[in-house]
């Protein structure tokens, strides 16, 4: 069920939340990414080369008013796979109705719709669930011991409508290394590698997205 | 336009009207009088004369310099306001407009209401103007000039085709307008006129009045065939003649050849209220798409032109990604634009035009209410981009090149819809699918994520002199690096970098978090471009 989800880098300077996103999301349709002004600074403005999909319009804003209505805007769009807004810190802006206008539009046009945190506190919010979301070290790479691995995320779904919160640290499913070479990652496939929140093992199947 | 100069400065400087005040422009032998006011006119200045002489006869004359570009960009300013009443205006020399009004006078109650309209709005902003339509341009010339204004009559009209106007301000002749029958009024009026209303070089014009021919009549009975004998090459009258006969065509210049789409409101009283522009477009909307359904076309930009009653101008403009011609879609691009235009003291007509339009043959979605993908990511884009700007609202496109800042270009979204020649007749599809960029290549290694617009730098703990990085400090935070992968090393673009820049050796490093930075030092030790090399951190990966 496509709605308003709200993820929050665990550092500001942590992008490793960007992998994990990308790879819930379907491809064959563009993809709507915000950015305000202050997250492009602070954290760099994204970089097609190093996305999987590179079907995207990407829109940068002064504000994060702008940015949350180009998201509405966006969310209100049927057509595009997702719409990600990446806002740092704590916009006035971003209040309750603002994220309870996106998770109503959101789900009245089946649009996924992702609210990126990045430096910003958990205060209310119409999110219908909460991530947090931090890099864990990569997994060994293969062909050499001392170079960073396949990716790895630290996971934690704090708030969920329905569902039980959990933690995981979850990684890509194997593939052979050159597979990675075309930058294209498999969409739907997660697997959990050891990690903290054992007890939420049972949670596997709801991850795939 | 004799009285446009004088009448602009008694506008924007605040001295009584009938003070003795010439304009003067620079000549050979000191000022000119070039535009004087009435009050001066009575005391014997009159335009072209010497200032020196002119003051001679009143030594009270008070000069100011004119300012011809001024009164130049006023006129051009006029001439895009007249588009109100006929969408081919064109400024003639340095005091007048000239309408091609074929065609458009029934929109204003004939001719008749035509002129009374003109000479209402432009007594409203204070010019005073002499209209004459006539078949030709050059009649309407004379006519406006020098036609005698004791007939009570400044327009004049013939049977064939449509008319040209003439306007010009000069003292307005007291004007009683009758449409005359036929063109014979127009014939004996243009006979009357002097020869000089011909628009031909002063020497010309001196030769035939010594010749006896002092009015066009004259002119007219005489043989052709002697009249072209005597004024062989540059003096051409037998030329002139036949542009005021109509026997030569005088088209306007600015012609277009096929008029954009247009729809006009005029309102019967200027309006103030912010709401103005936003009715007027809900008006005129439902206008402009049945002409732009009728030639098969989709605008591409629009314009909502609000006409101001001080002769202005107010346009408010929107481009769109694809051909459109929905009337929500348009109206909802229009109306954010449409609610800014000041109306100041007010408008009084509006018009809605398609300035870019492109094919867009008449096209179904499907059955039930629900419009293409490609169609709705267009219309998002120009949503955005109106509010947003085109610089703010963009699609990646691939660069040939191995560094990375210039590898991942930006176009605004807008326009990155494939060439115009594919646009429409079905080729939607084809326009909006994003041009395949070649994924990155196996020896171009990995590519972060995220890309810092100005790489920033770094302090690094590294083995010299092309050791690995060990540690390094980035926003006054250290990250110890537990695995690093590189290095990479792309050499600067000989051919478009100056001489001194440095290759990158790029790493991919992991700190002890498992956040993945793509950081590079610039340069070697020893490469002659510089001491010791500087770190950078240029991305990060998700």
């Amino acid at each position: 069920m496509p709605t308003l989800s709200e993820l929050f880098a665990a550092h500001p300077r942590d992008a490793g939340w960007a992998g994990f996103l990308l790879a819930q999301l379907a491809t064959d349709k563009p993809l709507l990414w915000v950015q305000d002004r202050m997250a492009i600074l602070e954290s760099g403005r994204i970089h097609p080369p190093g996305l999987s999909s590179r079907n995207l319009i990407h829109v940068e804003t002064r504000d994060a008013k702008d940015a949350l209505w180009a998201m509405e805007e966006g969310v209100r769009c049927s057509a595009l796979s997702a719409v990600i807004g990446e806002l740092w810190g704590d916009p006035r802006a971003l209040d309750f109705t603002a994220t309870r206008r996106l998770a109503v539009a959101s789900e009245r046009s089946g649009t996924p719709c992702w609210l990126v945190r990045l430096g910003g506190t958990a205060n209310l919010s119409g999110a219908r669930m909460r991530w947090r979301i931090g890099s864990a070290p990569s997994l060994l790479n293969a062909l050499d011991d001392r170079a960073p691995g396949a990716p790895a995320w630290d996971v934690e779904l704090f708030r969920a409508r329905g569902m039980p919160p959990g933690r995981w640290t979850i990684a890509h499913e194997e593939h052979p290394p050159e597979y990675y070479f075309d930058g294209a990652r498999e969409a739907d496939r997660f697997r959990l590698v050891a990690g903290a929140g054992d007890r939420a093992l049972g949670e596997d199947k709801r991850l795939r997205a | 336009m004799p009285a446009l100069a004088i009448e602009r400065w008694a506008k924007t400087s605040d001295c009584a009207p009938d003070s003795l005040v010439v304009l003067t422009i620079e000549g050979t032998h000191g000022p000119i009088i070039h535009a004087v006011t009435k009050a001066a006119a009575g005391r014997g200045a009159t335009t072209g004369a010497r200032l020196t002489d002119a003051r001679a006869l009143d030594p009270a004359l008070v000069a100011v310099p004119a300012d011809p570009e001024g009164d130049l960009a006023l006129l051009q300013q006029l001439a895009r306001w007249a588009g109100r009443w006929s969408p081919l205006v064109e400024v003639d020399g340095a005091d007048a407009l000239r309408l091609d009004v074929s065609g458009v006078a029934h929109l204003f109650g004939g001719e008749d209401g035509l002129v009374r309209d003109v000479k209402r709005c432009f007594a409203r902003i204070g010019f005073t103007v002499r209209i004459a339509i006539a078949p030709t341009a050059a009649a309407a010339w004379a006519l406006a000039r020098f036609a005698p204004p004791l007939s009570g009559e400044v327009s004049t009209r013939s049977g064939d085709g449509g008319g040209l106007k003439f306007t010009a301000a000069a003292p307005p002749p007291a004007c009683g307008w009758h449409p005359p029958k036929g063109g014979e009024l127009a014939a004996t009026r243009l006979t009357l006129l002097p020869v000089s209303a011909l628009r031909l070089e002063p020497d010309t014009v001196r030769t035939l009045e010594r010749l006896g021919l002092k009015t066009i009549g004259a002119l007219i009975d005489m043989p052709r065939l002697a009249l072209a004998r005597r004024f062989r090459g540059g003096e051409d009258v037998v030329d002139a003649l036949d542009r005021l006969t109509g026997r030569k065509d005088e088209p306007l210049t600015a012609t277009p050849i096929d008029p954009p789409p247009r729809a006009a409101l005029r309102l019967e009283e200027p309006a103030t209220h912010p709401e103005a522009p936003l009715q007027a477009l809900g008006r005129l909307i439902p206008g402009l798409v049945r002409q732009l359904e009728e030639r098969h076309l989709g605008a591409r930009r629009l314009s909502l032109i609000g006409y101001r009653v001080d002769g202005d101008v107010a346009v408010a403009s929107v481009s769109t990604a694809i051909p459109s011609r929905d009337p929500k879609h348009l109206h909802r691009l229009l109306a954010d634009k449409a609610a800014e235009l000041n109306p100041e003291f007010g408008f009084d007509a509006f018009a809605l035009q398609a300035d870019w339009t492109e094919d867009l043959d008449a096209a179904q979605d499907s059955l039930v209410e629900e419009p293409s993908c490609e169609r709705e990511v267009a219309r998002l884009v120009d949503r955005l981009t109106v509010k947003l700007g085109p610089k703010r609202v963009r699609r990646p496109r691939a660069e040939e090149s191995h560094l990375p800042e210039r590898a991942s270009g930006w176009v605004a979204a807008i326009s990155s819809s494939l060439p115009a020649k594919l646009a429409g007749r079905g080729t939607m599809q084809r326009r909006l699918r994003m041009v395949p960029l070649p994924t990155a290549s196996p020896q171009g290694g990995a590519r972060p994520s995220r890309l810092l617009d100005h790489p920033e730098a770094i302090a690094v703990i590294y083995a010299t002199p092309e050791g690995m990085p060990r540690r390094f400090v980035w926003r006054r935070a250290v990250h110890d690096i537990a695995r690093v992968e590189g290095p990479e090393r792309i050499a600067p673009e000989w051919w478009r970098s100056p001489s001194s820049a440095r290759l990158r050796d790029y790493y991919r490093v992991e700190d002890e978090a498992g956040r993945r930075y793509w950081i590079y030092r610039e340069g070697v030790i020893g490469d002659g471009r510089g001491g010791v090399p500087n770190w950078f951190i240029h991305g990060l990966f998700g």
